[in-house]
């Protein structure tokens, strides 16, 4: 029970990140925190009391119910490619938004309004 | 089967187009306008075979708990007919918009990638893959929003970029509280086992609400459209607004709200909710708008909610209403925005107060705009007027007298911010007259298009056209039973 | 401008050596995908890596005159569509999309289990090329002023 609040309580640091920072380069971090608290939250769902990794070795045979879940590690693995490209895309329009305002403070960068 | 080529159609025409092109856009545009029609054949031809029938196609043939499905059924048909028209239309447009801002074949490439996301999420049967689908979608957008290079649409992706990732995470916690409760991830067999669980259905819904709603734009979550639909070039403004706004957001909260949680009546309250706050709020904060296009977003937002409050209601009618009401406003949205991107392009401004009199030169542009306007405010014979007076009837129909009467004020606001679009934009004082303004065939012919579309859609109403059209998709959205069934068996 | 771009000697001659030894686990990763964890997108990003790594400690020049970056930028939506090509020879020859068509050796060895071995190194491959021109134009984007997307 402690680990997930310990995840919801990483979540929520990324969250107060944010909201509350100035700075273009500290949103783009405090989004990736958010990235893994969430892929956090699906491998912690994913385990079971004392059972094994799920590689099948030669010579070992175990059964699939002594096994942690597999799946929600293939969707950690995609929803990690997916963040880094999200990540790779803010980082680029954030090289640009320097280019043409010259600072990296969002409270300067509001041409749009209304 | 057909289903998989709507997936692999586009992805393989922007693969293709990234490798073929050198530094003209000849080859992009042959084999972009090649993929799009193929498209729009083979969604016709679903449209027309699928009746009450559902097709479920297994990819890596592997047996059904297991694999994740493709499920083609009439809403499904709907959606994708409407994405493949729009986008036909668009990429007519952009072909000679783009050129103005610069001729590159990465512009296809990402069109394409737009609507794989798009048939990918419509196409789809397994939670996953529709948020891999609606994620592949997000960035072709993010990029296209960035197109123009102006720093204003650098400041309106960065802003988009940042809320759907936000929205994209609560997608996944809601994935994994699925998963931990149902240990599946196909819809219809999480629809099968989730009445074992109630008590996660209030934390899913919820989270999807916000998810998805943030995708369609729904009031609270609204705060990423006026810039990102404002700032874009205008035939990504038409497709964002016309159809991305309704795949990514109100297909994907109608299937998973009926067919996979079975119409919990809180939410169907909330919907119904937030649903009106969404066209009053906007349509106001639309009546203060100068700029054209961001006006038009503000009308997005207050269309959507048209869309949503019929799809609260519940009822029938109101589902009915809600889906014509999804086609309708993909046509004239799109038509709108076309129309502001040519007197941007000609004018060079978008500002309502420095437009005049364009009778004169632009004739095509400003009688399709009268066309769009008379539907978008409700007027008939164009079709705007049968979607929204469908939904007002229903609502009065099912008790809501309340609801029916904010929905008949937001729709004399629309007709209020319309006017002043047509009094200051294209019949103002001032008489504009730019000798030497050549807009492209392709310009005029997809607005054209779109116009008689507005026209030929109303006949929708007629009582024995909508039952053959429309009834199935009403019937597939109303059953979560015969879903799961005709999922779960195996289909046609 | 520095005359001697790039890192100190140290720097340039470790990775001199170990950039090889990195490409080599990267292809091991990539190869015994189905064996053990890692596959298509992770051994991708190792070798990417190897090549961000020659790029940081020798500078922008040495890195266009080893690989050349047509082909690198080429290369990656080449191997997307033959991605979807054995997809489609997937529907051809075994009834669905993406099916298993080739033959299925025994357990744990490295020729089993069909496509996935041939499915991983095409990942592999565009996993790596798309990170690396993404590094790298990100990284040279202040030398070309005004530069593409």
């Amino acid at each position: 029970m402690i680990v997930y609040l310990l995840c919801f309580a990483l979540f929520l640091v990324g969250i107060y990140g944010l909201i509350t920072k100035r700075d273009l380069i500290k949103i783009i971090i405090a989004s990736g925190i958010v990235g893994y608290a969430t892929n956090l939250m699906l491998i912690l769902f994913a385990y079971r009391k004392g059972a094994h990794y799920p590689i099948l070795e030669k010579g070992k045979m175990v059964t699939s119910q002594m096994m942690v879940d597999p799946l929600p590690q293939a969707l950690v693995l995609t929803s990690i490619v997916i963040e880094l490209g999200i990540t790779a895309m803010l980082v680029a329009l954030a090289i640009r938004l320097y280019e043409k305002h010259q600072t990296f403070d969002i409270t300067k960068i509001r041409r749009l309004s209304g | 089967m057909i289903l998989p080529f709507f997936i692999i159609i586009p992805l393989l025409a922007a693969f293709l187009i990234a490798l073929i092109s050198g530094d003209r856009d000849y080859w992009a545009i042959i084999i972009s306008v090649i993929a799009l029609i193929a498209l729009v054949a083979l969604a016709l031809f679903g449209f027309v075979t699928i009746r009450n029938g559902t097709m479920v196609y297994e990819t890596a043939a592997w047996k059904l708990p297991y694999t994740i499905c493709l499920v083609l059924d009439a809403f499904s048909a709907f959606m994708l007919v409407i994405v493949s028209v729009i986008g036909l239309t668009a990429l007519m447009f952009s072909v000679f918009y783009i050129r103005h801002l610069s001729a590159s074949w990465k512009y296809y490439a990402l069109f394409m990638l737009l609507i794989t996301g798009m048939n990918g999420v419509v196409a789809t049967g397994d939670l996953f893959n529709l948020f891999v689908f609606m994620e592949i979608g997000l960035f072709a957008a993010f990029a296209l929003v960035a197109y123009g290079a102006k720093a204003e649409e650098f400041e309106a992706s960065f802003k988009y970029a940042i809320m759907g990732s936000i929205s994209s995470s609560m997608v996944l916690i809601g994935i994994a509280i699925i998963y931990s409760a149902t240990s599946a991830l196909t819809m219809a067999t999480i629809a099968q086992r989730l009445p074992q669980n109630p008590q996660v259905v209030n934390w899913v819904g919820g989270l999807f609400l916000a998810a998805f709603g943030l995708k369609a734009a729904l009031m609270p979550f609204h705060a990423w459209l006026p810039d990102a639909h404002s700032s874009a070039p205008a035939p990504i403004s038409s497709m964002l607004s016309g159809v991305f706004i309704k795949t990514l957001g109100v297909y994907v909260l109608i299937r998973f709200f009926y067919n996979v949680l079975g119409a919990p009546p809180i939410f169907l309250t909330l919907f119904m909710v937030l649903g009106t706050v969404s066209i009053l709020v906007a349509s106001f904060l639309a009546l203060g708008q100068w700029d054209l296009k961001r006006l038009l977003a503000y009308s997005s937002i207050s269309q959507i909610g048209f869309i949503l409050l019929g799809v609260g209601i519940g009822t029938r009618w109101a589902i009915l209403g809600a889906v014509f009401h999804i086609l309708n406003h993909a046509i004239f949205k799109a038509l709108l925005f076309f129309n502001a991107g040519t007197v941007e392009m000609v004018l060079g401004t978008r500002d309502l107060r420095q437009m005049g009199n364009l009778r004169k030169c632009l004739p095509y542009t400003t009688a399709t705009a009268m066309v769009g306007t008379l539907s978008v405010a409700g007027i008939p014979p164009f079709n705007g007027f049968f979607s929204k007076l469908i939904i007002i009837i229903a609502a009065v129909h099912a008790g809501h007298p309340i609801y029916a009467a904010l929905a008949i004020f937001g729709s004399l606001l629309t007709l209020v911010y319309f006017l002043k679009v047509q009094r200051y934009g294209f019949h103002g004082e001032r008489q504009i007259d730019k000798e030497g303004v050549r807009i492209g065939w392709g310009m005029r012919t997809a607005m054209i298009i779109l116009a008689v579309l507005c026209l030929a859609t109303s006949v929708l109403f007629l009582p024995g056209i909508k039952e053959t059209i429309l009834g199935p998709v009403v019937t597939v959205i109303e059953n979560k039973t015969q879903y799961i069934n005709q999922v779960l068996g195996g289909g046609l | 401008m520095k005359t001697n771009p790039g890192m100190t000697l140290i720097v340039k001659t470790v990775t001199r050596i170990s950039v090889w030894l990195i490409i080599l686990y990267g292809f091991y990763i990539i190869l015994h995908g189905h064996l053990s964890p890692g596959g298509g997108f992770a051994g991708g990003v190792i070798i990417a890596l190897a090549f961000l790594n020659v790029m940081l400690a020798y500078g922008h020049e040495t890195i266009t005159r080893w690989l050349s970056l047509k082909f690198m930028h080429d290369l990656e939506p080449a191997a997307g569509a033959l991605y979807l090509a054995i997809g489609v020879l997937g529907i051809a020859l075994g009834g669905r999309f993406l099916a298993n068509f080739l033959p299925k050796g025994t357990l744990f060895d490295l020729w089993s289990s069909g496509n996935i071995l041939v499915l991983n190194i095409i990942i592999g491959i565009k996993v790596a090329m798309g990170l690396f021109t993404v590094v790298w134009t990100l990284a040279v984007f202040r030398l070309y002023q005004g530069g593409d997307k």
